[in-house]
């Protein structure tokens, strides 16, 4: 109940307007159409942004209702402007068995989010997926596209803190 | 071509229905009742409850009656001890989703849950009880979302996308985190609901209820200094009986006078007073635009606030059409405060206004625009609905079958049979007509012409050309705001092609059958319920001398001591508006 409020369509940055009506170009006539010009908006801002519902909305003709059903119904839309580090849990079976939940609690604690959360900074979004294929290496984590194994929970505040210095020390460059 | 019809059996009787019925409502023909959650007459079968399965020939499969249309030959079977122990797991599995929390329930006693599960007698909790914290959503004043007491029916989000056409509501998430809410993480106040209620109306359990204000009242009436007045819109005479044990269509308008004075009003007075004068305004509105050329045709009707709202969120090209006239509750509200105070010498600031509406968006019209305090105060300081006055009844201890009938406080509550039917589909627009047709000819109706047939009746949209002394007045009626789009439309192409509009009158209600079926109305509305209550409506009608609002005498005694005349400066100042466009998200 506290998103901001939304801009009047005619005050939405032109930029945005001039990119969702290409996608409409290029898709408008073909089937399942919503849902790929969801991907195209998301794939360009890593997310999916109101206003560019809105503006897809207006042109479309297919209500926000129906566009927001689309976007929660599916894991993979994303609302949320994404974390600049992306912290995966593996819940898959294995994981599962060998304490992922555990791991998930220590960083859900220490990050002070919850599962799906991206820290207020957007330094870092924590998540949980199923199986990455790495049973063997259970319970296994993927942070920033790197696959880490057979964690314990008192490697994540190391883990956290590596990512916060990385974050510094690139920012210091 | 007439319909192919289907002979099956259902429970070894016999039955003949048409082709493509379900077998739900083929069960009712011959007076079985199968049990469902989900399905409702207005709405199409989503097969979400599953307590409607039924066994077909043997096989063990058990389709759901809701969806599977009947077909030749078939041998349906509908309850068995099978079946009744399958329905019974299914409401299990129902409640064990839902908060044990009947007893502090808006729906307590009147639950389509509640009632299924007393009548499987289920007497414990079979399974562990999941119920997803969210906290209720009262941001609308009107309507609360009580998103704990869901049982995803869908029935809401269909009465709000399909049957309204408002797309305020929809189902969002998947699974167990399923919930139905408005698009992204905002309040309902914020998104284009128009606070009509229908999914109030609709909904089988406690998820959508009134904002129940009968503590504000009795704490109004309790407070010496205040000096309590009322008002009961033309609906509510119609349809509050059902809560008393009365058929539907009963006018208990005398009753519900008594009630009032019993309760502690100083004052008794009545919407249908107001809806005359309503007429007096929007008629000289409209010969105005019509005979006279001033101002856009069609005149549009503007009494009904989710109708308003609605045309100033996605149709505002119309703002130029729409009648300035309040709605008679408000034009009630800002006379019972400046002339009716005058009159008696009290305080306006004294005076607190009650008004009975059918309808949850008045709740909402109270503080929709600086307009509605035109007398220098709130207007109308609270509007209860139908549902929330049985209960303040109840409350009281009044015995309202008993009670001998009361009369209105005569300067408001005087009223035609033309400001009774406002309460129904066409109603505004055949008690409009009847006036306009006087102040073109300078005569009345003929006895027999004062029913305008065409403009009645549950079509989703009614048109007529009247004739008017030699000329052909164009009239067009909707409710359920599905049906109002594909009428603008047809307006708005003959605009911009520079074509003569196809209506010169067009009166829109937003609650399919109109206030009579409002979102604030007792529960269980169908259109069989629909029709009654506007029989009701009609039969009162015709049984008065009285049938033109022109003829009221309170309204001729109105204007001649304190309005002057319709439109005048005073009229436009106490009893209209002006209209915006509006952004159907706030956030």
């Amino acid at each position: 109940m506290n998103a901001a409020p939304l801009p009047p369509l005619e005050e939405i940055d032109p930029a945005l307007s001039e990119e969702i009506n290409s996608y409409l170009e290029e898709w408008k006539d073909k089937e399942g159409n919503l849902i790929m010009m969801l991907h195209e908006i998301q794939d360009r801002h890593g997310f999916v942004p109101r206003e560019a519902s809105l503006l897809l909305a207006e042109a479309t003709g297919v209500p926000m209702a129906r566009i927001y059903e689309v976007l929660t119904f599916y894991n993979y839309f994303k609302l949320v402007p994404p974390g600049k580090h992306n912290v995966m849990v593996c819940n898959g079976t294995a994981c599962y068995l060998k304490g992922a939940g555990r791991l998930l609690a220590e960083l859900e604690s220490r990050l002070g989010i919850s599962d799906g959360d991206t820290t207020d900074d957007r330094l870092i979004h924590l998540e949980t997926v199923r199986c990455i294929g790495c049973c063997g290496m259970a319970p296994a984590m993927v942070v920033d596209h790197k696959t880490l194994g057979k964690l314990n929970p008192t490697d994540m505040a190391g883990l956290i803190e590596g990512i916060r210095k990385r974050e510094e020390s690139g920012n210091d460059q | 071509m007439m319909p192919k019809t289907i002979e099956a059996t259902i429970n070894g009787m016999p039955v003949r229905v048409p082709a493509g019925t379900s077998i739900l409502k083929a069960a009712r023909e011959v007076n079985v009742r199968i049990p469902t959650l989900c399905k409702h007459e207005d709405l199409l079968p989503t097969a979400a409850c599953g307590l409607c399965i039924v066994k077909v020939g043997g096989s063990p499969r058990m389709p759901r009656a809701c969806a599977t249309a009947l077909e030749e030959g078939m041998e349906i079977l509908t309850h068995d001890p099978e079946l009744t122990e399958v329905r019974r797991a299914t409401l299990e599995l129902i409640l064990s989703n839902h908060p044990n929390g009947c007893l502090t329930c808006g729906r307590n006693l009147n639950c389509e849950l509640q009632t299924l599960a007393g009548d499987f007698g289920i007497r414990q909790d079979c399974m562990p009880r999941y119920v997803r914290e969210q906290e209720p959503d009262a941001s609308t004043g009107s309507i609360i979302l009580e998103f704990t007491k869901c049982i995803k029916c869908g029935r809401c989000v269909q009465v709000c996308q399909e049957m309204q056409d408002v797309w305020a509501l929809s189902f969002l998430e998947r699974g167990i985190n399923t919930r139905m809410a408005p698009a992204g993480d905002i309040g309902l106040a914020d998104s284009p609901c128009i606070r009509c209620g229908q999914c109030s109306a609709h909904c089988p359990t406690g998820a959508i209820i009134e904002d129940d204000e009968t503590v504000t009242v009795w704490e109004a009436l309790r407070d010496p200094e205040k000096f309590c007045t009322v008002q009961i819109a033309p609906s509510v005479r119609v349809a509050l009986g059902e809560a008393f044990g009365y058929p539907p269509g009963t006018d208990l308008t005398g009753k519900i006078y008594a009630a009032m004075r019993r309760l502690g009003f100083k004052a008794v007075f009545d919407t249908n007073f107001a809806a005359d004068l309503t007429i007096m305004e929007e008629a000289a509105e409209f010969v105005a635009r019509f005979a006279h050329g001033k101002g856009e045709l069609p005149l549009i009707t503007s009494c009904c606030p989710s109708w308003v709202d609605y045309m100033e969120k996605r149709f505002s090209d119309f703002i130029p059409n729409f009648s300035s006239a309040k709605s008679p509750q408000q034009m009630l509200g800002v006379l019972a405060k400046t002339y009716f105070a005058k009159k008696q010498g009290i305080d306006p600031a004294k005076i607190y206004q009650v008004s009975i509406m059918p309808c949850t968006a008045k709740k909402f019209e109270l503080e929709r625009t600086e307009e509605m305090y035109a007398s220098g105060h709130k207007d109308v300081d609270v509007a209860l609905t139908t549902r929330e006055l049985a209960r303040l009844i109840k409350q009281s201890g009044i015995d309202f079958r008993n009670l001998p009938p009361a009369s209105a406080d005569s300067i408001l509550g005087t009223y035609s049979g033309a400001g009774l039917i406002f309460g129904s589909t066409g109603g505004v627009m055949e008690a409009a007509l009847r006036t306009a047709y006087h102040k073109v000819t300078g005569r009345n109706l003929e006895k027999e012409a004062i029913d305008i047939e065409p403009v009645r009746g549950l079509k989703g949209i009614k048109s007529a050309a009247v004739d008017v002394d030699g000329t052909e007045v164009r009239v067009a009626v909707a409710h359920g705001l599905g049906n109002v789009e594909r009428l603008l439309l047809e307006v708005r192409r003959a605009r911009d092609a520079g074509e003569p509009p196809p209506y010169h009158f067009i009166e829109v209600m937003a609650c399919p059958g109109g206030c009579i079926g409002g979102g604030g109305q007792p529960y269980g509305v169908s259109d069989e319920l629909r029709s009654q209550r506007i029989q009701g409506l009609f039969d009162g009608d015709r049984g008065m001398e009285l049938r033109f609002s022109h003829e009221n005498p309170e309204i001729r005694t109105l204007y001649d001591d304190f309005l002057g005349e319709p439109l005048g400066e005073k009229a436009h100042r106490l009893l209209h508006v002006r209209y915006k466009a509006r952004p159907t998200y706030q956030k």
